[in-house]
């Protein structure tokens, strides 16, 4: 049973952070102390200096996110962030791929990272994915697009918001935005849930038809002093979240340490997410 | 005025039922999508925009070109204009009507469209379309409405009209551009991202509109014994080619600088309107290709049937010219123009879109409303022009 100081630390900070968050991220975080039990081959996480902290850093004033995309791609099937995203936010799972919505996605190295992309790419890389999500860009296109101030960036810290009771649902955000990751709901979502005899999160509200929606770094979950659900839930420790303004901060210290690159860089938009590849 | 609509013909009242039919249906259309959303439509997260959206752009460009008549007659004095002036000033009116349905018909949620003036947003260039192209609105059924009233009256059009008039030139110049600078200012959008936009935009509409003018001119004509005359339809001609002309320049100007620079982001737009593309699993879209084929053909033959003086000052070959003028931009801007745009998607894949049959039956009904607006307002014109000129006007 060999588990060492690292994982312990994670699992324990965790399965604490499993009983704050209430039934969802604890299902999933029990998912994630099974995993630490039958140990994790393979994991490279091990840049990590020091394990998460039991809460996201307070008055942060520029939220960024770091993937280790290295470590992601060893578990190919593993889907624990997207899974627990789209659970806490009530994400519908529509059958039919013209209605889809998603926060948080895998999406073929090809077309992750079109610009880093080449015929002789290493094999591993090649076949691997990214992990895309709302890149919270400094200069937000879609900000400047909203007719309505209805995707605005919030001054504190970054995060781009979106409010769902304004948005008058034109998707002239999701034209605006060059990273596709915005979606539209084009169905209730509520009659879905209802459809499926699925139980919505009840301290999530769930969308109306005809506004747009995408990843806000969980500010719903930042405001109660946790981490963003894709955080807490990913097993291998891929996803490092924190304040670029603090020297300190994990997520410099891994941007100082590591060759990280960003979702088309040259637009101009600042994004906020960086990939080790 | 407007009394005179109620009163009219057998054919007429037989257009105006067919068009309200036409209405009513897409009327059903549209309860269908307002209580089940947009999932009726074939839009996705990755083709957000379709062909409510093409027809927006198209139509602006037959509101703005109102100013290929109002110019001439009104800054020029070019006294040929004067019957058909107010008919392209009345195209206008339901042209932007139409405009403002399409978007209407195109939101997630309708009743919140007020948002746009409670929390304006001067940032977005949506907000200043809206703008435009409500005052755009204004300011044609105020100088329509005045104009046509004074010539009823026998008397000449007050003096604060004609500044007005004045305004509305360089206003209708805006409308076209601000919707290009709608799609031209998104760095997400490479096919759109192109300076050439506006001034495209305006070539276009300056073709499609006076073409359009042209055909409802020579239905006029046909059907109801009120006759422009020759010169003013072989001048609009003139006005057609030459727009029709810098249009196609402008196009190839694109194609030029996409296909020699060899940039994919580029030149993939162009390879899914006229060759197709193939998406991740290798699967071949290349539904608007015989679209753009015809589009440019269409062109082609506009061209050769305008250029050629002989061909052009026939009336016959005229209507061809101007029905291939009008069809060829209607693709080409409307859903070659949307959907190569979201086309491939930002992560470099292709997305199906295919408008179903609802969404392409609220279209027609749009098409219909305006129409309607437009058989209306021209009823008006003839009846009020019969009044004032008997003798000239038999029916």
């Amino acid at each position: 049973m060999g588990i060492d100081r690292r994982k312990f630390v994670k699992v324990a900070s965790l399965a604490s952070l499993g009983l704050v968050a209430g039934p969802p991220v604890k299902a999933l975080a029990n998912e994630v102390v099974k995993e630490a039990e039958h140990g994790c081959e393979g994991c490279q996480g091990d840049y990590l200096g020091a394990p998460r902290a039991v809460h996201p850093p307070k008055e942060a004033k520029r939220l960024a996110m770091v993937v280790d995309l290295k470590t992601c791609r060893e578990h190919p099937d593993c889907t624990a962030c997207i899974d627990a995203c789209h659970l806490v936010h009530n994400v519908p799972d529509y059958p039919h791929p013209k209605d889809e919505i998603k926060w948080i996605w895998k999406e073929h190295f090809e077309h992750a990272f079109p610009e880093a992309n080449h015929q002789f790419i290493e094999e591993h890389v090649k076949h691997s994915s990214g992990l895309l999500f709302c890149n919270h860009c400094d200069n937000p296109p879609c900000v400047k697009a909203c007719p309505t101030g209805a995707t605005w960036k919030r001054e504190e810290d970054g995060v781009v918001m979106m409010d769902w009771h304004r948005c008058i649902g034109c998707r002239y955000c999701i034209a605006a935005c060059p990273y596709g990751s915005r979606s539209f709901n084009f169905r209730e979502p509520k009659k879905y849930f209802a459809e499926q005899g699925k139980k919505p999160q009840p301290d999530f509200p769930m969308r109306m038809r005809g506004v747009v929606e995408k990843c806000t770094f969980c500010d719903e979950r930042l405001a109660r002093g946790l981490w963003p659900s894709c955080v807490e839930a990913c097993p291998y420790n891929c996803l490092t979240f924190g304040d670029l303004d603090n020297p300190d901060d994990p997520v410099r210290e891994l941007l100082h340490h590591k060759f990280t690159i960003r979702r088309k860089p040259g637009l101009g938009t600042q994004p906020e997410v960086y990939y080790i590849v | 005025m407007i009394e005179k609509a109620l009163e009219g013909g057998k054919k007429y009242w037989t257009l105006i039922f067919v068009l309200l039919g036409i209405i009513g249906i897409g009327v059903i259309a549209y309860l269908k999508q307002f209580n089940e959303g947009l999932t009726i439509t074939g839009l996705s997260r990755d083709v957000s925009w379709g062909l409510y959206i093409a027809q927006f752009t198209f139509l602006v460009g037959v509101a703005a070109s109102a100013v290929m008549v109002v110019l001439p007659y009104y800054l020029h004095n070019y006294k040929q204009f004067g019957k058909i002036t107010i008919l392209g000033e009345f195209i206008a009116i339901p042209a932007c009507i139409m405009c403002m349905t399409f978007i209407f018909v195109d939101m997630g949620q309708p009743l919140r469209i007020l948002n746009v003036f409670l929390h304006p947003s001067p940032h977005s260039m949506m907000f200043w379309d809206t703008v435009v192209l409500f005052g755009y609105l204004v300011l044609n059924l105020v100088i329509g409405w005045v104009t046509l009233g004074s010539e009823t009256k026998g008397i000449a059009p007050p003096k604060w009209i004609k500044p007005i008039i004045i305004i509305s030139i360089p206003w209708a110049v805006s409308i076209h551009t601000v919707t290009a600078f709608l799609y031209a200012g998104l760095a997400a959008r490479p096919f759109w991202m192109t300076a050439v936009l506006a001034p495209r935009f305006l070539a276009s509409a300056f073709a499609a509109g006076p073409a359009l003018l042209i055909l409802l001119c020579l239905i006029l004509r046909k059907h109801t014994k009120f006759d422009v005359g020759r010169e003013p339809i072989q001048k609009l001609a003139v006005i057609v080619t030459y727009a029709m002309c810098i249009n196609v320049f402008l196009i190839l100007m694109e194609v030029f600088t996409a296909v020699y620079s060899g940039i994919p982001e580029h030149i993939d737009h162009l390879k899914f309107l006229f060759c197709g593309l193939r998406d991740a699993e290798g699967v071949m879209h290349a539904s608007l290709v015989p679209w753009m084929w015809t589009s440019s053909i269409l062109a082609i033959i506009s061209l050769i049937l305008l250029l050629v003086p002989k061909f052009r000052a026939r009336e016959g070959l005229l209507v061809f010219a101007c029905l291939a003028v009008f069809f060829s931009l209607w693709i080409d801007k409307g859903m070659g123009m949307i959907i190569a745009g979201f086309t491939p998607n930002p992560m470099h894949n292709v997305i199906h879109y295919m408008p179903t049959l609802p969404e392409s039956l609220i279209t027609l009904a749009v098409w219909g409303i305006g129409a309607l607006i437009l058989t209306i307002l021209y009823k008006v014109v003839l009846s009020l022009r019969k009044q004032v000129e008997p003798t000239r006007y038999k029916d």
